[in-house]
């Protein structure tokens, strides 16, 4: 049965009966496998199962995140989509155009459209999303009643486990041209009003759609942060004549602050990519004028208009971008020295 | 005697707040009311959206009528509307569909992410490093959507609903925060196991897992909300109309405005009302998730704490 203990020997096994504990540390156990000293093929021999484990996902992971990387090199074709059925085929036979689809992105104005919608949804949700989920965190840190608290965390975590097929309907039940808005200002005598198909105002619309959705969702975070304050501190404030506030700003923020400062910086490293299939599903009602962000700007000319070479060189723009961006936000969060997403 | 005095019989029901600290002052009025205003409304943010789609949707065609578009107040409630798309056709068969990924590709995803995080649990195993690193690094970019595209339409996948299952199969997150509160069991116990004989496997299925019902519970549902409200490679890879799990008939229905076929004609003639079938998709639609998301969300707090952190 445990053919995966290749190293251990019986005799150690025998004199283990009666401590498995301590001498499942000096067999040198699952907590550090030796690698020094072992032989690769031991090694290998001993761990096979977990290696084994593995396997799905590394090849999950190969096939659907690593190889499309070289699928990328249709940037650089006139692909045709039609050579064959098979879109490796099709890639193979399709005629090198060289840096020809960069140079007619960078032309078009309506990617320059695209990545000025991008970047606007970006600082307004940076503006108005950011700071909402840590207010509620605070408001929901401050109610002592237990019920309370659990009650409307659980209220407020709902939205987010919507889809969000689901929340933009509910919202055009809402705002939409026959939604309840309109409906109620109907009745009492005025023009009803369609904010959902407003291409001006379609940016705020985005924004607080992520809102309702996913602030509750983002007080975990803040709250968890909260939790671990020691409640001495607050009392040793208090001893020394801090009020409510005077311990909130002395206390409570300063334990908040690196949370912040890593979302934050985290949330910069993704800037370009802003709420995809949000904004895909209500394309068509406001105008790609308005709606247009990089992401979809890639959908519209690969996937609408076969135009493969030319969307996967806007995609590949976005990707490296934003690469870039995730490194530097990493960098700037070590230099803060906080963890990010990895550790270095 | 203590427990008695602890509790007694008719006292402040349990909404009441704990014993205040000495040091701490009593809250002002104006502050608590404040509060109160603000968590209640955002609240109700929520919850009324929620409840004038459900109450249209359980409304008759006269109740709807009457009020000249959505129902706020729940009058003659009758089930009609549900009825009519549960009684066969396109919302039946998209629902069925929807259960069935959910469900299929749920399991697959757990079955893969718990062995690869079991896998990757164990400290210096051979390669363990190097694959979690291959891991992480996709969390930093992404292949694009053209490649991906390319990709699965070459594997055959087009029209296939291993196509809504395999390339978004496991999340990276899920794994770490898996592999993270894995790695926080009693190592003492998984030794012990391991001197009785027990193999990866069954440590893994024995002692693991079964220590670890709630974060399995968190990723469960993690998973299964991300199958339930997929769309959008329905969208991409899937061309019958038949194929379409319910989100995207729910798309055509609330979005486009188009009647579920086969229920267009009830509609026309005034059988039922257009409001309460969409409003019943979407009450479809959001069910399983806001019935199963409460249980699990005790977890949630400790499940995302272990995978932002490690890694």
């Amino acid at each position: 049965m445990s053919h995966s203990t290749v190293p251990r020997s019986g005799t150690e096994a025998d004199t283990t009966e009666k401590t498995p504990v301590a001498s499942g540390r000096a067999t040198g156990s699952q907590e550090k496998r030796p690698s020094g000293k072992v032989s690769l093929r031991l090694r290998f021999r001993r761990d096979r199962v977990l290696l084994l484990m593995t396997l799905p996902a590394v090849l999950l992971v190969l096939l659907f995140n690593y190889v499309p990387i070289l699928g990328n090199i249709v940037a650089f074709q006139d692909y045709d989509p039609y050579i064959s059925d098979n879109g490796i085929v099709s890639m193979l036979h399709s005629p090198w155009v060289g840096i020809e689809n960069f140079q007619r992105v960078f032309e078009d104005s309506a990617f320059w459209d695209a990545v000025q919608n991008t970047l606007v949804l970006f600082f307004l949700q940076l503006v108005l999303y950011f700071p909402i989920p840590i207010a509620l965190a605070l408001l929901i840190n401050s109610v002592v009643r237990p019920r309370v608290r659990a009650l409307s965390q659980a209220i407020l975590y709902l939205p987010h486990f919507f889809s969000w097929v689901l929340v933009i309907a509910v919202f055009q039940q809402l705002f939409g041209g026959a939604g309840i808005l309109s409906q109620l200002l109907r009745q009492h005598g005025y023009d009803g009003l369609d904010i959902m198909t407003d291409p001006n105002t379609f940016k705020f619309l985005i924004t607080a759609q992520s809102v309702w959705k996913d602030a509750g969702w983002g007080i975990i975070v803040f709250l968890a942060a909260l939790s671990s304050v020691s409640p001495d501190l607050y009392e040793a404030a208090a001893m020394d004549g801090a009020g409510r506030w005077r311990r909130m700003w002395h206390i409570t923020l300063p334990a908040l602050r690196p949370v912040i400062a890593l979302l934050l910086v985290l949330r910069v490293g993704d800037a370009l990519t802003v709420g995809f299939e949000q904004i895909l599903l209500q394309r068509d009602a406001v105008g790609p004028g308005a709606a247009e962000v990089l992401d979809t700007f890639v959908w519209w000319n690969g996937v609408r208009n076969q135009d493969f070479g030319y969307a996967a060189a806007a995609g590949l723009i976005k990707g490296v971008v934003s690469l870039g961006l995730v490194l530097a936000a990493n960098k700037v969060a070590h230099l803060m020295g906080e963890q990010g997403v990895y550790k270095k | 005697m203590t427990a008695v005095i602890d509790k007694p019989v008719r006292g402040p029901s349990r909404w009441a707040p704990p014993p205040r600290p000495t040091w701490e002052e009593e809250p002002s009025k104006a502050g608590l009311a404040g509060k109160g205003l603000v968590l209640t409304l955002a609240c109700l943010g929520i919850f009324f959206p929620l409840w004038i789609v459900i109450v249209t949707s359980l409304s008759s065609r006269k109740t709807i009528d009457e009020a000249g578009g959505l129902v706020m107040v729940p009058k003659g409630i009758t089930f009609v509307a549900y009825k009519e798309l549960l009684s066969g056709g396109q919302v039946t068969r998209a629902s069925v569909i929807s259960i069935l990924i959910t469900l299929v590709g749920t399991l697959f995803s757990m079955a893969v992410s718990v062995l690869c995080a079991y896998g990757l649990s164990r400290i210096g195993s051979l390669g363990h490093r190097w694959i979690l690193l291959a891991l992480l690094a996709t969390m930093f970019f992404s292949a694009g959507l053209i490649p991906t595209y390319l990709l699965v339409q070459s594997l055959g996948l087009t029209d296939s609903y291993l196509a809504l299952i395999l390339p978004s199969a496991i999340s990276v997150f899920n794994i770490l925060v898996l592999r993270g509160f894995f790695m926080g069991i009693s190592q003492e116990l998984i030794d012990s196991a391991r001197i009785d004989g027990a193999g990866d496997v069954r440590i893994l299925w024995q002692i693991v897992m079964p220590l670890s019902r709630a974060v399995l519970a968190v990723i469960t549902l993690f998973y299964a909300v991300g199958y339930w409200s997929a769309w959008f490679n329905a969208s991409l890879y899937l061309n019958d109309q038949d194929m379409m799990p319910l989100q995207n008939v729910m798309i055509q229905l609330v979005q486009k405005q188009e009647a579920p076929v086969g229920l267009g004609q009830a509609i026309k003639t005034g059988q039922l009302s257009g409001l309460a079938v969409q409003m019943a998709v979407m009450v479809m639609a959001l069910l399983p998730v806001a019935v199963l998301s409460p249980f699990v969300q005790r977890h949630f707090k400790k499940g995302m704490l272990t995978g932002a952190v490690k890694g």
